[in-house]
């Protein structure tokens, strides 16, 4: 079951032929013995339309599941066809799987059977016209945020339900916490409010509109998910890009990460009332996404990664800068973050809250910052090195305590390396080389590409047709693996820390809701 | 008397100008302008002018909580000896009173938040009530030291340091009650490390998330009624810890407001240089607060 077939790595093409059909419980035994004794872990797992498969005579729909195997670098494909109603549910022994089965279950209609919770994640219709996997009809109305919740009875016991709408001018989610007093037994989130139908819209890509929507998948997140599109694009279309295109695009990866992570340090302080480091980072923030400015005239990074290169060169002047700049901010925010280390109150309100054990953070899939503040050493940077990460290893940091200080102390670990990184690229950029021509894609192929984005791992899954479009793009951002942990970091916590895990976890709405 | 009255109206109005002063220093600490040092009044002006709109859920307690909030410290400002004058209103025992006004008007706050039936408001009254019965204890040890000191049940004479001769006598008990009634200042008055003014986070805030319903007047109200009680408090501190008097009506009240405005700045300095307490900890530095005031009166009664 562990054989080669459909073994891939990061960026690289695949014909669609060459990935296995694997009969149902084949196909489940692969994902559940992969997990479990093969150290693998889901990286996505989606369905698709029959004309994808690339095999008209296929039944039913066919799913596809993609197992990351962190140690060795290596990805494996497989996939398999469910009959059109039913398919048995893996989540009973691979707990992370849970969201994409009931991705899955709504977007083409498949009830798991034998998942625990199969509940809609985006609340919109099937995408197949009268398959609906809890039998609505198909012109009911399906308002968001409008389905069962778990519920802990008993005395005293009561729910306090926040959002969708805000007291702060944040994305909309819902939040159900059953509470015993300050005691929190449970929380529930359910998303979906910000669905725009991302996926569907990429169907029959690339077009002029592709770029704009990755750039804008998750808006904090503009350069990695760019970045994993590009190098899906240029491995379907064999466009080499060049060296210092490799580097650019590094450089702006890095400043998205810094901007972010120094921007949730201060968020962090923010959440816990201490006003130097919160007012300070807020600064710095907007200081390190000028420096993405001074790249390519986008605080954000819009326009900056093309497939086959990048939209603008840096030009010796500007390099200049950009070190001087850096090395200000650098001094800047190792005084303006050790401040959090150094303050006792601080640390008492950052110790000990939202745990999670690296057990449950393994068995639910965690990536990112999170999962190495559980101890767990997984970064793509490291484990699927593309692009500039092939040359140029960036150390995987981690802490052990899984708790809220373990994640901000990560972050603070990573913005001290990701520095690093910028200056020792600024300070060699490669000539510059001839722009690969971006070509026409190859038909029938399937490319996993991973990024390690500043939450964590994107996956971009790419099928093309015949003709070379894409018949199936699928996006997993990293809040879609994540969001559970934050769940389980208020298990017997206290409802009034939640912002501050909330804060530490800093999940996209947008993204997971596509 | 008419010096006490115009102490009166001048305290009044200034209310709002302190929370602009704590505001201010805490911006100048992270080197930001900050918000003007008038915006208390701004705000207050803003608020006033606005219409209001009430759930049909809810009774006339809900609108009872804003006017009692206003009305307690105004009554609790009647009994204090402002800029070093008599107070107007003043009888033996009306330490009693002062503390309890503040309980009346706390009661009617709590009732007003659940009476909306709202989760969060609930949760808020529910803090609210806890954590003011342990700040309680505090405030009446200081009171019971310095009825022992200066041997009167009435806060004028209280409160009068020179009569009795309380620096002189009884330093120690004095600065364990200035202590332990700047801990409760900072309880009562939601500010860091017990709540955080300024957070819109509505599942950890104490203060602010039982009015979270509350708009325009009614909120207005409110304000107001916050920035007095901070006031009030402070107005505690001051006169405890500056116990001169020129004998010139203009100078003792500057000197008064003047220290006013310190307890301001260092309210501001203490929320720029920590973080807010873990909710669990809170009752552990109220009971070391009631604990100073406690050997305060130990001091004293030896």
């Amino acid at each position: 079951m562990t054989g080669t077939a459909g073994r891939t790595r990061n960026g690289r093409a695949l014909a669609l032929r060459d990935v296995p059909w694997l009969p149902p419980a084949a196909f489940r035994e692969w994902i559940v013995r992969g997990v479990c004794d093969g150290g693998r872990r889901v990286a996505a797992y989606f369905g698709a339309t029959r004309e994808a498969a690339g095999d008209e005579a296929v039944e039913g729909v066919p799913l596809y599941a993609v197992l990351a195997d962190d140690t060795n670098g290596r990805l494996f494909v497989a996939r398999s066809t469910s009959d059109g109603a039913t398919f048995e549910s893996v989540v009973p022994e691979v707990a992370q799987a849970h969201l994409f089965e009931r991705e899955i279950a709504e977007q083409y209609g498949i009830r798991f059977e034998g998942h625990p919770w199969l509940k809609p994640v985006r609340f919109h219709r099937s995408y197949r016209p009268g398959h609906d996997a809890w039998g609505r009809s198909w012109d009911a109305a399906i308002p968001p945020g409008v389905v069962d919740f778990f519920r802990v009875e008993g005395d005293e016991v009561h729910e306090v339900a926040v959002g969708p709408v805000h007291a702060g001018v944040i994305e909309p989610g819902h939040f159900r916490f059953q509470c015993h007093g300050e005691h929190v037994f449970h929380l529930e989130i359910a998303l979906g409010y910000q669905h725009r139908g991302v996926e569907r819209a990429l169907m029959g890509g690339p077009t002029k509109r592709t770029m704009p929507y990755m750039e804008t998948v998750a808006g904090d997140t503009t350069i990695g998910h760019a970045l994993a599109y590009g190098h899906a694009v240029e491995a379907l279309a064999g466009a080499p890009v060049s060296a210092r295109a490799h580097a650019i695009r590094g450089i702006a990866l890095e400043l998205e990460r810094l901007a972010n992570h120094v921007g949730d340090l201060g968020a962090l302080a923010g959440d816990v009332a201490y006003l130097p480091t919160a007012s300070f980072c807020g600064r710095l923030r907007g200081d390190f996404l000028n420096m993405t400015a001074e790249l390519c005239g986008s605080r954000f990074g819009r326009g900056l990664v093309r497939p086959g290169g990048v939209g603008f060169d840096l030009e010796p002047a500007h390099v200049e800068r950009l070190e001087s700049r850096l090395a200000v901010a650098r001094t800047e925010v190792t005084e303006a973050v050790e401040l959090l280390w150094d303050t006792p109150s601080v640390r008492e309100r950052f110790e000990r809250t939202g745990t999670i054990s690296p057990d449950d953070a393994a068995a639910i899939g965690l990536v990112g910052p999170a999962a190495r503040a559980c101890g767990i050493p997984r970064d793509v940077r490291h484990d699927f090195p593309a692009g500039i990460y092939r040359f140029v290893h960036v150390p995987v940091m981690t802490a052990h305590a899984g708790d809220v200080n373990s994640r901000a102390y990560v972050r603070w670990l990573e913005i001290q390396q990701s520095i690093q990184f910028i200056l020792k690229q600024l300070g060699g950029l490669p000539t510059k080389g001839r722009d690969a021509t971006v070509g026409a894609m190859k038909p029938d192929a399937l490319v996993v590409s991973l990024t390690e984005g500043w939450r964590g791992e994107i996956c971009h899954v790419a099928m093309t047709d015949a003709a070379g479009r894409f018949s199936r793009y699928k996006i997993t951002d990293p809040s879609f693996h994540n969001w559970l942990g934050l769940a389980l970091a208020l298990r017997s916590g206290q409802i009034s820390d939640f912002p501050l895990c909330n804060k530490s976890f800093n999940l996209s709405y947008c993204g997971h809701d596509l | 008397m008419v010096t006490s009255v115009v102490n009166l109206v001048v305290v009044l109005a200034f209310a709002p100008f302190l929370l602009g002063v704590i505001n201010k220093t805490k911006a100048f600490v992270a080197g930001r302008n900050g918000p003007p040092i008038l915006q208390g009044y701004y705000d207050l002006g803003k608020l006033l002018r606005k219409g209001f709109v009430v759930s049909r859920t809810t009774t006339w307690v809900f609108l009872a909580g804003p006017v009692l909030s206003v009305v307690a410290p105004v009554v609790a400002m009647l009994m204090l000896p402002l800029g070093g004058r008599p107070a107007l209103l003043s009888f033996t025992g009306d330490m009693i009173l002062f503390v309890y006004v503040f309980a009346l008007a706390r009661f009617f706050v709590a009732t007003a938040a659940m009476d909306t039936g709202s989760a969060f408001e609930g949760m808020g009254a529910a803090r609210e009530v806890t954590f003011s019965a342990l700040a309680e204890p505090a405030l009446l040890f200081g009171l019971l030291a310095l009825t022992r000191l200066s041997g009167s049940l009435s806060l004028t004479r209280m409160l009068d340091l020179r009569a009795a001769g309380g620096w002189q006598k009884a330093s120690a008990s004095i600065v364990l009650i200035l202590a332990s009634w700047f801990i409760v200042l900072l309880a009562e008055n939601a500010r860091v490390p017990f709540d955080d003014p300024n957070t819109h986070l509505e599942l950890t805030m104490i203060h602010e998330v039982m009015v979270l319903d509350h708009a325009g007047p009614a909120f207005g109200f409110i304000l107001y009624g916050a920035a007095l009680k901070l006031t009030v408090f402070s107005t505690l501190l001051v006169t405890l810890l500056i116990p001169v008097r020129s004998g010139i009506d203009a100078l003792d009240l500057a000197i008064f407001v003047g220290g006013l405005l310190g307890v301001g700045v260092v309210v501001g300095l203490v929320e720029s240089s920590m973080a807010r307490l873990r909710l669990v900890r809170v009752p552990q530095l109220l009971v070391t607060a009631t604990l100073l005031a406690g050997f305060a009166v130990v001091l004293l009664v030896r």
